[in-house]
């Protein structure tokens, strides 16, 4: 489903990612792990296409075709999702409002016809039941005043509103407490099938309890150094990166 | 003073005589009329060497080609004008066609308060104590407000007697239809609301022609005890049309004045916005969110003076500038010795969307009180990178995803719009401004 091929990117001129291999089928969880500074959140933000970072060399190929040059929202419309870490709050436009819009745009996008108001309102019933969401949740502004975990639960709401193919989670569990965590990994547990795929970003091997991945990876100072099952998050967690950094300088 | 400047005063100052033989009026009157053309002749336009209007020059909008008494009413049908009534609100209407009224697409009244015309409140003896109580009592004999005293003539009159609530909002539209000529227009507002009354009032100035016109508007309001006024002022005008918004307010104790102010159209709009507080315990408040683009030009100048202790005032101004338009906030806040325990907020948030836009704004604080809160912010700024990735990461487009936080930017503003219909449309003008279909309402 994706594969990145040598990528490298720069923001405003310094070298974040320094030639990322990665492939992930459908049907795949993958986790990335790494120190702060490795580039996780870059990898993230550049397979969603923020043009703040600059692509050198290396090509993104999703669904067999190309995506580098796209647009973050043309991106979107081909099934890519990524859940921020920080999302942003927009005064004004309610959780509601903002999906429904982003639905719609992405079905126009794919020549299709905007969803109707009930299906939509259905869609809404039975996804935010399965997060857990409180219906009054809905009508508020956008991440405006929302909790850490509220700004997280409602990511994972867009994504389950969105159905992408791949999801990437950039910090999903950062100040999350343990039912919040709980809760977030069930829903994209649940929201899983042979279809899509999930990309994990995270620091701790925590999430990783609920959300198992099929593949892990380390990235160390823009590359990943190392790539193997779920024990290899275990052992990151009991052990840290030193060990895989003297292994890399090594090799 | 350029030419053009100067053929267009000679023509007001010739005309005027004429005009006013026209008029017969009483002797008091008449002084009042004399006294403030030769203020506009002694004057004459502002210019931009004039601190006040250092950043909004009238030389453009002067045309000495303007007919000044236009005189057919053109008979403009309730088709013509529909898209501009916010007609899904129950409300009294108070319609003019090139500055006359007119009484078939009007709905006025006189039972519980009244919603009328200018010309019958100036004219009518009833009337006389309140004339001579009020009006022209709250401006400040500057050029441009004398200029239409001297040539008032029609207008609104609105009066809510003491202790009563409209129970409607009151709508003023101003249509120009000039179609085979260039208008000058001189409207004249009187708003008067009596103790413990309640009104809202939404006002619009529409140009229904491609041919150039300059409205020179007075409105004068005045508050009393207790009274509650919410002043609505849609600017959505004609590229051609331009507008002088003088409006100068006089509250008295306890009362609450809100105006907003919405600038979207025209090609120049100056808005001299003036509250004079002269109680304790009165809230006034401003607030405005500018769009514009191409080389339009708005020019917001408030002036809040308080006089009394115990008084607040709150301005919100938004402005979002694209392509080479340009803004000017200048807000003026005065604080007497004695008006102790004033609390004075001013905000001015601008956004520029070109490099070639323009934002001039100057805060201007006058505090001769010691024991006062206020402040002032002024931002000028674009629009989130990061906040358009978001937007653009969940399948919205550029254009889509700068709207909705131009949207998210004004929300403030647009939300304490209290009359539901007027929000709708105002949020409709601004997502047809910016060029995209939101598919839902704010």
């Amino acid at each position: 489903m994706l594969q990145i091929k040598n990528l490298h990117a720069t923001v405003e001129g310094e070298k974040i990612l320094k030639g990322i291999n990665l492939s992930i089928n459908a049907g795949e969880v993958h986790a990335i792990m790494g120190p702060n500074g490795s580039g996780k959140s870059t990898l993230a933000s550049v397979i969603a296409g923020n043009e703040d970072y600059e692509v050198q060399k290396g090509d993104i190929v999703f669904d067999k075709a190309n995506i580098s040059e796209l647009s973050p929202d043309e991106r979107a419309h081909k099934g890519i999702f990524l859940s921020f870490q920080y999302p942003v709050s927009i005064p004004g436009v309610s959780v509601t409002n903002f999906i429904k819009t982003a639905i719609n745009q992405i079905r126009v996008a794919r020549g299709q016809e905007e969803m109707s108001a009930s299906d939509m309102l259905k869609m809404m019933r039975e996804k935010s039941k399965l997060l857990g969401i409180d219906r009054k949740f809905l009508s508020r502004s956008l991440n405006e005043n929302f909790s850490g975990g509220e700004k997280k639960r409602n990511e994972i709401f867009q994504m389950a509103m969105l159905e992408p193919k791949l999801s990437i989670l950039d910090g999903t569990d950062s100040g999350l407490d343990i039912d919040a965590l709980k809760t977030v990994a069930n829903g994209v547990n649940t929201l899983k099938n042979n279809d899509n795929a999930t990309l994990v970003i995270t620091h701790y091997q925590r999430l990783l309890d609920y959300i198992v991945p099929d593949v892990v990876h380390v990235l160390l100072d823009g590359k990943i150094v190392k790539s193997g099952d779920k024990d290899l998050a275990l052992k990151l967690e009991k052990e840290g990166y030193d060990w895989l950094k003297s292994e890399t300088v090594n090799a | 003073m350029a030419q053009s400047d100067q053929e267009l005063k000679d023509k007001l100052i010739s005309s005027f005589f004429a005009f006013e033989e026209e008029m017969e009026l009483e002797n008091d009157h008449h002084h009042m009329r004399d006294d403030a053309i030769k203020i506009f002749e002694e004057k004459g336009f502002p210019t931009k060497k004039l601190e006040e209007w250092k950043y909004t020059s009238l030389k453009s909008v002067l045309n000495p080609e303007y007919n000044l008494f236009p005189k057919k009413d053109k008979s403009l049908e309730y088709h013509d004008i529909k898209k501009y009534c916010i007609h899904d609100i129950d409300s009294y209407q108070l319609v003019f066609i090139d500055g006359i009224y007119s009484s078939h697409l009007s709905t006025t009244t006189h039972d519980k308060f009244d919603a009328c015309l200018m010309s019958a409140f100036l004219n009518k003896p009833k009337y006389k104590p309140l004339v001579d109580k009020y009006f022209n009592k709250a401006t400040p004999k500057e050029s441009l407000d004398a200029l239409n005293t001297a040539f008032s003539k029609e207008g609104a009159f609105i009066r809510i007697p003491k202790g009563v609530t409209a129970e409607k909002p009151v709508q003023i539209l101003n249509f120009s239809t000039g179609s085979d000529e260039k208008l000058m227009l001189q409207p004249r507002n009187l708003v008067i609301i009596e103790e413990g009354a309640e009104a809202e009032v939404i006002e619009r100035h529409q140009s229904l022609t491609e041919n150039e016109v300059l409205t020179n508007s007075v409105t004068e309001i005045f508050l009393e005890k207790n009274a509650k006024l919410d002043y609505y002022k849609i600017q959505n005008d004609k590229i051609k049309a331009s507008l002088v918004d003088n409006t100068y307010i006089k509250q008295e104790e306890k009362s609450d004045c809100e105006i907003y102010t919405f600038s979207f159209g025209g090609k120049l709009t100056r808005n001299n916005l003036h509250y004079h507080q002269n109680g304790e315990n009165i809230n006034s408040s401003m607030k405005g969110v500018t769009i514009i683009e191409g080389k339009q030009h708005v020019d917001h100048n408030t002036l809040v003076h308080h006089t009394q202790p115990n008084c607040e005032s709150h301005q919100d101004y938004k402005g979002i500038f694209a392509d080479r338009s340009t803004g000017v906030f200048n807000g003026r806040v005065l604080v007497d010795k004695i008006a102790q325990k004033t609390n004075a907020f001013q905000s001015n948030n601008n956004i520029l969307i070109d490099d070639k836009a323009t934002i001039n704004s100057k805060p201007q604080l006058e505090i001769f009180a010691d024991d006062v809160a206020c402040s002032h912010g002024c931002t000028i700024g674009e629009l989130d990178e990061d906040a358009l990735f978001y937007l653009q990461s969940r399948g919205i487009p550029e254009k889509e995803a700068k709207a909705l936080l131009m949207f998210a930017f004004a929300n403030n503003v647009l939300n304490s719009v209290n009359i539901p219909e007027l929000k709708r449309r105002i949020t409709k003008q601004i997502a047809n401004k910016i060029g995209v279909s939101l598919g839902f309402e704010l």
